[in-house]
């Protein structure tokens, strides 16, 4: 089919698609004699056509001003976005035709901007991409018999954009839509470790798989204190805690670096600038690194062998080592406390973790006596 | 040609072997006809209610072979109520009174009950093959009856099937005497199993060649399997986890060393990146491999897994793989016919996981690709033009962008350039699935180009009437048609009435089809079901004459010669 047609007229291949279109609309009219075999095929099977008799020009004119609505409103969500189409009244042969007016126009548009991918039409064939150009504008003015290709594609395109982008944009607004994206119930329970399984209502879903394996969480959450952006690192990557400190140092310098001097944030080429932050395990550096335990416990980093680590932990966080010297001292003192006012706050295997440098503890009771250390702290900060 | 005995006719028609040909040929005249059903051996029911059971029995006496589909597609993704239909009932006692000689029965996407599977296995005495796909409504206790009773059972196939748990024991009722198996497919389950009883019945069946366990089956237990099963085509792993090294990890490595007859592999429930290595030595064997519920692999221990599968030609992963991932594919797989790319995060609010550039990089490296299934979070035209090129044998191609409508994000523009490349490229396109932003060109193109199209799914795609005119005046070979969340109504449903007489089925949800116009069409066309399914609580709107003029939320119109079904429930509007 194609190649009838590029006997007469040199045209990319994709553009074969619009002109084939124009073909059976005019025979209509018994207009341009341009045309093969499939195409008069395919205007008898489609039944689109002019209305009977009606001049191609005159028709033209009519609806150019309904052809900006209908772009404008790619109804999805919401019947009112429909207004410019009414389904059940003869307006809609004319939405036809605005609908092949404004995709002409914002089909030019893109052939305007995007030789590139008609580069990728035209490979192969004699065409060079300049001549491309110029010869489907010239074809389509020649077939527009009045399409207005100058003056109306300026709002048509727009408008596709613009309704594109609107409706893209309510679209992303993070709404649940009811099976979307299409997978089956037990594929969305295979998600990420770190999202919790989904129930199932309807009985329809399959339980969760269970993942735990002994590794629990690949990815993990890391923040830095006074950087507030937040990273994941990926413990099974790393076999020691120091490849994880070098990891780390990796992820932060630079963010580092930008927090503490704006301008030179541009400068990545300079790793030699950017202060290196090190010490993280054993507490001499400017930085000390912790982490969560599945418990809820605050921990610091290096005490346990590598593997019950990566298995309990949950978070890490960087924290800054005054700071560290000063929770630890909360640490203490809330122990005492709350061994002191509750005899036995969680059992004995708590008792155990005390011993080792435990953090910071959850629980109401300890808030209340974290305000007080922490204004006990505020003098530690000083020291 | 009328004095050829039949029993030459018959013979005949004995090398035809689809199902269209053997329709065709039933239609030349009275004598063919007769032939034709006395010789069928196997049918193939598209829609469960297209026909009723007795007449199929009635029919075909001598069928030994039934297929049957049930619910609409979309019921996969939970937009088809549960008690919708799709009994497997009615079938089963209708072949158990009229034709108890079946071997082989097929059903997907059915309501199937323990006492189905009870009469499956006291009826049938040659019952061979049973595979319920997308299946509900049975537990493990009706598995127990068939594992009983069936005494010639070769497969037992269960894919994707939800399964009430009542259990291990039903392995255990396979009796001593059944050696006959050959394909044994448990991975749906979600239960224990008798890890004896399983090894027991893998080493009394010297045939199996199809074994794919779920993940409850440890790798102990595997490498004892796999030790008594060394002829094995198809395995899917049970749990593929060790806690710390083991014995059972290295007997998994020798095993698999032993394994040259393996072309593949799925399961890996659980699977952890340690665990691989036990692959490794069967890998360059493998035609077939599914990653796709193996979360845990991803990066590195994936690409060097793929790296060693050169011979593959079916591979399903998630897309954790990365755009980066699938270039290692794009250079490995060579033999690449098919691959389904699932979503890891399906609230795609992740970090992009594979885009364009993966797909553009398989397309370039595997021109043997014919079938895919790709979740992405953006796509270009310019990608898909490209892919259109390298590509132009695609049979199925089914595209999801994760974000509804999300229009080519370099340019700005809807997506029907690039669906229009691939439908103009690939000829022999038989299904295609499109999102992104798309508008009524996107159809132009598809009426216009994919003659082959039968199956095509649509989803908040299209401006107005024509998009689906366009689909239904083009398309000369479609059978099914899905919509939803699209701006089509009545003018587009009525266009063209007799069109559906040549589908199998159309279902529209969320689009602006009225109750008139359901109505309508129903009055036009008395052989076409239409159905209309309310979910919300207004049944007793039913008694007060709704407004017609309100927007049904779904709809499922299909042909059929068994006039509207009885078991229909309240929610579900025969008109």
């Amino acid at each position: 089919m194609e190649e009838d047609f590029r006997k007469g007229e040199e045209c990319p291949q994709l553009l074969d698609l619009i002109p084939n279109e124009r073909d059976w609309m005019v025979n209509g009219v018994g207009g341009v004699g341009k045309r093969c075999g499939v195409s008069e095929e395919k205007k008898l099977e489609l039944r689109l056509g002019l209305p009977g008799g009606e001049d191609w020009p005159a028709v033209i004119g009519k609806t150019e001003e309904h052809s900006v609505e209908s772009v404008l409103s790619p109804g999805r969500y919401k019947l009112s976005k429909t207004s410019g189409i009414n389904p059940s009244s003869v307006g809609a042969k004319r939405g036809f035709f605005d609908t092949v007016e404004s995709k002409t126009e914002a089909f030019q548009q893109q052939q305007q901007q995007h030789a590139g991918f008609l580069q990728l039409q035209a490979k192969g064939k004699e065409l060079s991409q300049k001549t491309n150009g110029r010869a489907e504008q010239q074809s389509l003015e020649r077939k527009a018999c009045g399409f207005s290709a100058a003056h109306g594609s300026a709002a048509a395109p727009s408008g596709n954009a613009a309704g594109a982008n609107n409706s893209s944009q309510t679209r992303t607004a993070t709404t649940p839509v009811v099976g979307w994206p299409p997978v089956r119930s037990f594929r969305r329970n295979l998600a990420s470790t770190s999202k919790p399984p989904l129930e199932s209502e309807n009985g329809g879903l399959k339980p969760a798989i269970k993942l735990e394996n002994g590794g629990k969480g690949l990815f993990m959450k890391i923040n830095m204190d006074g950087i507030p952006i937040g990273r994941k690192v990926d413990l099974k990557a790393y076999d020691s805690y120091e490849k994880l400190s070098l990891a780390v140092n990796e992820l932060f310098q630079g963010l580092l670096a930008a927090q503490r001097d704006p301008l030179a944030a541009g400068n990545q080429k300079n790793p030699e600038e950017k202060p290196a932050i090190t010490g993280l395990l054993d507490g001499n550096g400017e930085y000390t690194l912790v982490y969560e335990d599945d418990e809820g416990d605050k921990m610091l980093v290096g005490d346990v062998p590598w593997d019950m680590f990566v298995s309990t932990a949950k978070r890490l966080r960087v924290l800054k080592s005054c700071e560290l010297s000063a929770s630890s001292l909360v640490a203490h003192f809330v122990v005492v406390t709350s061994a002191f006012l509750f005899l036995s706050p969680g059992g004995s295997g708590r008792q155990e973790k005390n011993s080792n440098r435990v953090l910071e503890r959850k629980g109401s009771v300890v808030h209340c006596a974290l305000n007080i250390c922490c204004f006990l702290a505020s003098f530690g900060r000083c020291f | 040609m009328t004095y050829f005995p039949e029993e030459v006719v018959e013979h005949i028609f004995d090398f035809l072997s689809s199902h269209r040909d053997h329709n065709a040929v039933s239609t030349v005249c009275k004598a063919w006809y007769r032939v034709e059903r006395l010789s069928r051996r196997s049918v193939f029911v598209g829609n469960c209610y297209a026909v009723r059971p007795e007449r199929v029995v009635a029919r075909f006496p001598g069928v030994r072979s039934l297929s049957v589909k049930g619910k609409p597609h979309f019921a996969d993704f939970n937009l088809v109520p549960d008690d919708w239909g799709g009994f497997a009932l009615p079938w089963i006692e209708a072949f158990a009174r009229g034709s108890p000689g079946l071997e082989e029965l097929r059903l997907k996407r059915m309501v199937v009950s323990d006492e189905c599977l009870e009469l499956l296995a006291r009826f049938f005495p040659n019952f061979k093959v049973l595979v319920l796909i997308s299946c509900e409504g049975f537990s493990t206790d009706g598995l127990a009856a068939i594992a009983t009773h069936c005494r010639v059972l070769r497969e037992l196939d269960l894919q994707e099937n939800e399964v009430e748990d009542r259990g291990p024991r039903w392995l255990s009722c396979f009796p001593d005497s059944c050696t006959s198996l050959v394909s044994l497919n448990f991975a749906c389950l979600k239960g224990e199993v008798n890890a004896g009883a399983l090894e027991r019945l893998v080493a009394r069946c010297p045939n199996i060649r199809t074994l794919r366990l779920n993940c409850a089956v440890s790798v102990d237990s595997l490498s004892k399997i796999l030790a008594c099963a060394p002829h094995l085509v198809d395995l899917g792993t049970g749990s593929f986890t060790i806690d710390h090294p083991a014995e059972a990890y290295h007997r998994l490595i020798n095993n698999f060393t032993k394994y040259k007859s393996l072309k593949s592999l799925s399961g890996f429930w659980d699977a952890s990146p340690r665990c691989l290595p036990a692959v490794y030595p069967i890998c360059g064997n493998l035609t077939g491999l599914n990653l796709s519920y193996a979360p845990a692999i991803q990066g590195a221990d994936l690409i060097k897994l793929i790296r060693l599968c050169l011979k593959l030609q079916r591979l399903w992963v998630l897309d954790c793989i990365g755009d980066k991932g699938l270039a290692v594919v794009a250079s490995t797989c060579k033999e690449l016919q098919e691959l389904r790319v699932f979503p890891s995060d399906v609230c795609g609010a992740g970090t992009a996981a594979v885009t364009e550039e993966g797909l553009v990089a398989i397309s370039s490296g595997c021109p043997k690709l014919n079938s895919l299934l790709y979740f992405c979070h953006q796509m270009t035209n310019a990608a898909l033009v490209t892919v259109a090129k390298n590509c132009p044998y695609f049979t199925r191609f089914r595209l999801c962008i994760l974000d509804p409508g999300k229009p080519d994000p370099v340019t700005n523009q809807p997506l029907d350039e690039g669906f229009g490349a691939i439908v103009q490229s690939c000829k022999d396109l038989r299904r295609l699935s499109l999102s992104g932003l798309l508008t009524d060109q996107v159809f132009l193109y598809i009426g216009m180009y994919a003659e082959r199209l039968e199956m095509l799914s649509i989803a908040f795609a299209g401006d107005s009437d024509k998009g689906m005119v366009y689909v239904l005046n083009g398309c000369k070979n479609l059978r099914k048609l899905e919509i939803r969340d699209s701006p089509f109504g009545d003018a587009a449903l009525l266009e063209d009435v007799g069109k559906y007489e040549t589908m199998r089925s159309l279902w529209m949800s969320s689009c602006y089809v009225t109750l008139k116009g359901c109505k309508t069409l129903a009055a036009k066309m008395p052989r076409l079901n239409v159905e209309v399914i309310n979910e919300r609580d207004e049944s007793n709107e039913m008694e007060e004459n709704p407004s017609d003029l309100r927007i049904v939320e779904k709809m499922y119109v299909y042909r059929t010669v068994a006039g509207p079904r009885n078991d229909a429930p309240d929610f579900v509007w025969m008109l």
